[in-house]
């Protein structure tokens, strides 16, 4: 990705300081990928007026008015398609996408999976705290099996959806998985998603420290295990990836699963922005083909 | 009374009505004249009835008309479903080998062709259609050149074996006709100009490129389709990036974004992708990120009839997306407008950073009309408005923490950064927000902040009516009726007023082009001149009937309206006005005579 090199000015910790505070409940997952974020744009030198937030709705969609970068705050689950909109507008710019499971696999599921498809250069991180937390606690598409919530007091009788598996499906060319609790590991990967060129797709568990305490902090703590500790693992190696994305219980892999490199984005494969971004390129119809264009009708 | 000739052909999708169609098209623009062009069909790739009607002449043709001059049927359904409607002058050619006609009207010419004796239809399976192009070229009095001409261009990629096969097939059906059948009384004229012909999506997509969209995407349906077509086949010519989305969310979310970017960005839907599409058109109003959205109407409720026309839409582009917001609807009055309106649209929607909505409709979609290449301009004004990108930072815009996104101004109008400007970071977000952009919401919602957002986008709707252009009456004053209209019956009910006015009933026309903002008081100024007002559309419940209403109180002394699928013919309009202004009814509901 482009990081801008026309602002002589580093990029300081404070340059990234949203307007407000984060409303988040205190102890709330959603804080170590903001500080994660930050650090990782400070670590990558890209000036904030170079980067997009852009969020759907929920607690962690707040996440843009939180971070001083260019934000848009946008629909319930429409994220990904207006940031699919921005990158090809203006493929210069770093595109980051937040926002949770509700947002991203539930009601935005169908973007989801085509963003992923098309390999737009951007990167999207969801935190996955695995219930709805804005509207006070109930199902979410990433609830494990048996959780009780308010919409399902009685257990959850629908089977979980597994991100990283459809991420690996749906032709995701870098897939990851961090933990809040986990800030080092966290900002590389995020650091990493940025730089990949294509469609970098990151599920961080955010835990929500209000409405779900099934999967808390002192849940996962035991359990995550960072790819990057196994030498054997290839992260190159599709099936492997997707074998190691089935794994849930007692050891819980986290870390990149899968990238690879030989897939155009979807801007490199389109000739219209070989001259470079559309926001800059001009709005009249060159005379000779206007002319062709109605001499076609005569 | 103008005089045009209108051409019938009618068939079975798959049995080639089309080529016809396109070779007669051509024919009559190259001799200068004007033509339009409709074709009634089916959701159905082979089989059903499709019938095209071509009306041509050498003034400005503004809609199918009332009569078939010649009638091409390719099939027994065909003849079945039209002969009885042609009347005293007309023709019908046909295949003699395979259609039984019936007893036509008096003064009907009935031309049977002996196809197998002129061809051989073993090797040509469309032979009856260039028989018949030939025969009736020769009875409207075209020389075979012009026609050799189109059939050469037509068949160019097949090789000059099946041009030299179609030539010789024309010329005798051409021949055929010039000793068997009566040549129709008015020859068809020439004249010296030339037009282009096209369709509404066309036109909506050139105008599109005219006003320097540089991101287009869509979802494929129907009858808007057309445009994603040409702008597809167009892209890279006209350095459009252009997507198809996985659906009318992602569609109006995904032009959203690049509109923020800072590009101009347009998409085109039809009434069902229009209603997935909605929450997009309240996002573009609370972001104060301008959008062009294309409806093209076609009959519904929900799936309806989705090769068929209506102006069924206006009350959802009306309530489209929740809240109070400004936003910009017009339809435009003919093919021709098609193109114009969107530059003129993209002007507005840019300067007042607001969604705009074009109310097309199939009937304007997927017809065709000739048009002036002079008013295919590519050259119109460009105004993008108050907007900050990286190419300049104006004197006095500020910088952060100067810059707010949403300055409270007197026009509502606040300077819009796009991202890649530096100093200009800011989040737009579809929460309520203050002037720098923070949600209200977050912590402590704040009734002074919000009602100041409220009443400063609601601003900009005064500054949309003062500039856009009030409706005016066309045709004689001191009428004994007033037809008012909008959009694409434009040419329909101009027809039916001409023919009211030969009958001695004296007739005008309001046609409204612009919705929103609705000139209520000028059209109530109007139309307090108006001795008897008849409102005219293409729906059941009298939509723009109702709209006006609440926008203005005015009511008026009648309404016609039509919702079986086809659009209005002339004389519908005109018998009906002549039945209410005998008192007999004040709705009336046209029948449409031809089962299409």
């Amino acid at each position: 990705m482009a990081t801008g090199v026309e602002t002589p000015k580093q990029v300081a910790m404070a340059d990234l300081k949203g307007k407000v505070d984060p409303d988040w409940c205190p102890g709330c997952g959603d804080f170590g990928v903001l500080a994660a974020v930050q650090k990782a744009l400070v670590e990558l030198q890209i000036p904030n007026h170079n980067v997009v937030t852009i969020s759907g709705i929920g607690c962690s969609s707040n996440f843009p008015g939180f971070i001083n970068t260019y934000g848009m705050h946008t629909l319930h689950g429409r994220a990904l398609a207006v940031a699919t909109g921005v990158k090809l507008a203006n493929h210069q710019l770093t595109v980051l996408v937040t926002g949770g499971d509700g947002d991203g696999f539930g009601i935005g599921g169908n973007h989801f999976v085509h963003t992923m498809r098309r390999n737009v250069d951007l990167l999207y991180i969801v935190m996955d705290n695995q219930i709805y937390g804005l509207t006070t606690g109930q199902t979410s598409p990433t609830s494990r099996l048996g959780m009780k919530t308010k919409s399902m007091p009685f257990g959850n009788l629908e089977a979980p959806v597994n991100p990283i598996s459809m991420a690996l499906a749906a032709g995701a060319t870098f897939i990851a998985r961090g933990f809040s609790g986990e800030q080092k590991h966290l900002t590389e990967l995020i650091k990493h998603g940025i730089q990949h060129k294509g469609f970098s797709f990151l599920d961080v568990f955010s835990p929500c420290v209000t409405y779900n305490l099934d999967n808390t902090y002192q849940w996962f703590r035991p359990r995550v295990k960072k790819l990057e500790d196994d030498p054997a693992y290839d992260s190159t190696h599709w099936l492997a990836a997707m074998e190691k994305s089935l794994l849930w219980g007692d050891e819980i892999p986290i870390g990149k699963f899968f990238e690879r490199t030989d897939v155009p984005t979807l801007h490199g494969a389109e000739p219209v922005l070989n001259e470079g971004p559309l926001v800059d390129s001009g709005m009249r119809i060159p005379p000779d083909a206007a002319r062709k264009f109605i001499e076609e009708l005569m | 009374m103008r005089q045009t000739f209108a051409v019938g052909i009618g068939g079975a999708a798959g049995q080639g009505v089309a080529t016809p169609g396109d070779i007669f098209a051509k024919i009559f623009s190259r001799r200068g004249l004007h033509l339009n062009a409709y074709n009634a069909y089916q959701s159905i790739i082979r089989g059903g009835h499709t019938f095209l009607t071509i009306r041509t002449g050498p003034q400005k043709v503004t809609n199918m008309g009332d009569r078939i001059d010649l009638l091409i049927p390719l099939n027994q359904d065909s003849i079945d479903r039209h002969l009885r409607l042609l009347t005293a002058g007309a023709a019908c050619i046909y295949n003699a080998d395979t259609i039984k006609p019936g007893v036509p009207a008096e003064g009907v010419q009935l031309c049977p062709l002996p196809v197998s004796d002129l061809a051989d239809i073993t090797r040509n399976k469309v032979a009856q259609n260039t028989l018949a192009i030939g025969a009736g070229l020769n009875m409207m009095g075209i020389s075979f050149q012009a026609l050799e001409n189109v059939l050469a261009e037509q068949f160019k990629k097949k090789g000059d074996a099946v041009v030299a096969e179609n030539v010789s097939i024309a010329r005798a059906g051409y021949d055929y006709a010039a000793s068997k059948f009566k040549p129709f009384e008015r020859p068809l004229p020439m004249t010296e100009h030339r037009y282009a012909v096209l369709s509404g999506n066309i036109a909506m997509a050139m105008g599109g490129a005219a006003a320097g969209v540089k991101f287009y995407c869509a979802y494929p349906m129907s009858p808007s389709t057309g445009v994603l077509h040409w702008m597809a086949a167009h892209a890279r010519k006209a350095g459009i990036m252009v997507r198809q989305v996985e659906d009318e969310i992602g569609v109006v979310n995904m032009a959203i974004g690049a509109a923020h970017a800072g590009v101009r960005a347009m998409c085109a839907t039809s009434g069902g992708g229009f209603a997935l599409m909605s929450e997009g058109l309240g996002m573009s109003a609370m972001m104060e990120t301008p959008v062009v959205v294309i409806d093209c109407q076609r009959a519904g409720p929900s799936t309806g009839v989705p090769t068929k026309t209506e102006q069924g839409d206006l009350w959802q582009m009306l309530g489209a997306a929740f809240g109070d917001y400004p936003r910009v609807i017009a339809a435009p009055l003919d093919i021709g407008d098609c193109f114009k309106l969107i530059p003129e649209m993209f002007n507005i929607v840019d300067r007042f950073q607001c969604p705009g909505i074009v109310l097309c409709d199939l009937l304007l979609s997927e017809g065709r009309l000739s048009v002036d290449p002079k008013d295919l301009n590519f050259n119109s004004q460009i105004d993008r408005g108050e907007l900050i990108t990286a190419n300049g930072v104006p004197v006095g815009a500020g910088t952060n923490g100067a810059y707010k996104r949403y300055k409270i101004t007197e026009s509502g109008i606040s300077p819009r950064a796009v991202p890649g400007v530096p100093g200009h970071t800011h989040t737009a977000s579809t929460d309520e927000h203050d002037e720098d952009g923070v949600l209200i919401s977050d912590e402590f919602t704040n009734t002074v902040k919000r009602r100041a957002m409220m009443e400063k986008r609601m601003r900009k709707a005064m500054g949309i009516e003062a500039l856009i252009q009030a409706p005016a009456l066309k045709g004689p004053p001191n009428s004994d009726v007033t037809l008012i209209g909008w959009g694409s019956t434009n040419g329909v009910i101009e027809e039916a007023c001409e023919i009211l006015n030969e009958q001695g009933i004296i007739a005008n026309q309001l046609q409204i082009r612009w919705l929103v903002p609705l000139h209520g008081e000028a059209i109530n100024d109007i139309l307090k001149g108006s001795r008897h007002t008849i409102i005219v559309e293409n729906n059941y419940s009298g939509q723009f009937a109702r709209y006006l209403r609440s926008e203005s109180s005015y009511v008026p002394n009648g309404y016609i309206r039509k919702y079986d699928g086809e659009p209005f013919m002339p004389h519908h309009i005109v018998e009906a006005v002549k039945e209410q202004l005998t008192g007999k009814t004040h709705l009336s509901v046209p029948a449409h005579e031809v089962m299409v």
